[in-house]
């Protein structure tokens, strides 16, 4: 079972595809190939993450840009009513949970950016799997970098974890600003189980535990759901390549080829619901911790 | 070293399968809940859809992070030393 880029050697098995397809192009920050030596590995940054999110971030802008630079007070055109319905739903999603107008000036288009950038970067999971790292393969080692590429940025952890701590600092910074420092601290000892001396320690933990548990919980949910996605589609991928290889109408095998397709179609149509809708998930779930980070207890 | 292996693969079935019956369960739930409230209140269908939805994401979070790790275990093992 080998993929075609192998045409004509003993190729890769499908255990190899898969690992092959699920690893980063890595490098250390003195620019060499390396791979990541354990689960967490601080010296290594996986660079094509790091390339397409940019990328994406910066195309995002440039629509919203557009959009916003054309609004006139006349009748929109369709990209412009788009955007406009867009930026609608998250302020209206806003005004429900911040009360705080003068925070929604920063967080409502927080929300916007997050949903755009988010939306984007999954999108790129409905992206034919092997078509961006076959590009690459004929490119990429001939300048020196390794041989691997993986396009979607919010199927690597360390990007998902990134925007959820990000998320996490912009609701300390709202928790000092609105409550004071001195408000804020006194909450964390003083909630939620009361402003009695011997409680200030399980209150305490039970703050420490629900910034760690949201926060976390806010990556891996959309890492979890972007991984899962992507490796269905290796997989699905893996069946079109067995009945590529083995072109033999009297071996059942051959069927996978309409498994591939049958399996294929299903499954990106599911995943379109998944990508939209882990946005929209983040998005609520950063404009819910800001908001609670303005309540006090 | 098949032991192993055989190992992880019957935690993986484990994972994804409790996981899945955790999730289903709790959609299910949800969804009837949804339902006979949009039978009562047929005016807050939409916006109670939209907090079906968001429910629907946070309860299959911790399913899904399960599947991830799962689908880890299967193909880049870490405790594997190869």
């Amino acid at each position: 079972m080998s993929a075609a880029e192998h045409a004509g050697t003993q190729g890769p098995t499908s255990g190899e595809y898969i690992q092959h397809h699920l690893q980063h192009l890595q490098k250390n920050f003195s620019f060499e190939n390396v791979k990541q030596s354990s689960i967490v590995d601080f010296s290594v940054f996986n660079l094509d993450s790091v390339f397409f999110s940019v990328l994406l971030g910066i195309l995002g802008c440039f629509f919203m840009w557009r959009a916003a630079r054309s609004a006139t007070a006349g009748v929109p055109g369709r990209f412009q009513a788009a955007v406009e319905i867009l930026a609608e739903m998250v302020e209206n999603q806003a005004k429900g949970v911040v009360r705080n107008a003068k925070s929604r000036k920063l967080v409502s288009p927080l929300a916007l950016t997050v949903f755009v950038w988010i939306f984007l970067m999954n999108a790129m999971d409905m992206i034919p799997v092997d078509l961006i790292p076959m590009i690459w393969h004929s490119v990429g080692p001939a300048a020196g970098f390794s041989d691997y590429m993986r396009v979607v940025p919010t199927a690597d952890l360390s990007s998902t974890l990134g925007l959820s701590v990000s998320v996490l600092l912009v609701c300390l910074v709202y928790n000092v600003k609105i409550k004071g420092l001195g408000g804020w601290l006194h909450e964390l000892v003083a909630a939620p189980f009361g402003d009695r001396w011997f409680l200030y320690p399980i209150n305490f933990l039970m703050q420490m535990i629900e910034f760690i548990a949201k926060t976390v919980s806010h990556g891996m949910r959309l890492f979890g759901n972007m991984f899962a996605g992507e490796l269905v589609f290796m997989l699905i991928a893996l069946m079109g390549g067995v009945w590529a290889w083995q072109f033999n109408p009297l071996t059942g095998v051959f069927w996978l080829g309409f498994g591939h397709v049958v399996a294929g179609t299903v499954w990106s149509l599911f995943h379109i619901l998944v990508i939209t809708l882990q946005a929209f998930i983040f998005m609520m779930l950063t404009l819910i911790y800001v908001g609670q980070s303005h309540d006090s207890h | 070293m098949e032991n192993v292996l055989g190992f992880v693969a019957l935690a993986c079935g484990l994972i994804v399968g409790l996981g899945a019956i955790g999730a289903s369960i709790g959609i299910a739930l949800m969804g009837g809940k949804f339902l006979e409230a949009s039978a009562r209140q047929p005016e807050l269908m939409n916006e109670l859809q939209t907090k079906m939805f968001i429910l629907a994401g946070l309860i299959d979070a911790a399913f899904l992070i399960g599947v991830a790790i799962a689908l880890l275990f299967a193909f880049a093992n870490p405790f594997v030393l190869a």
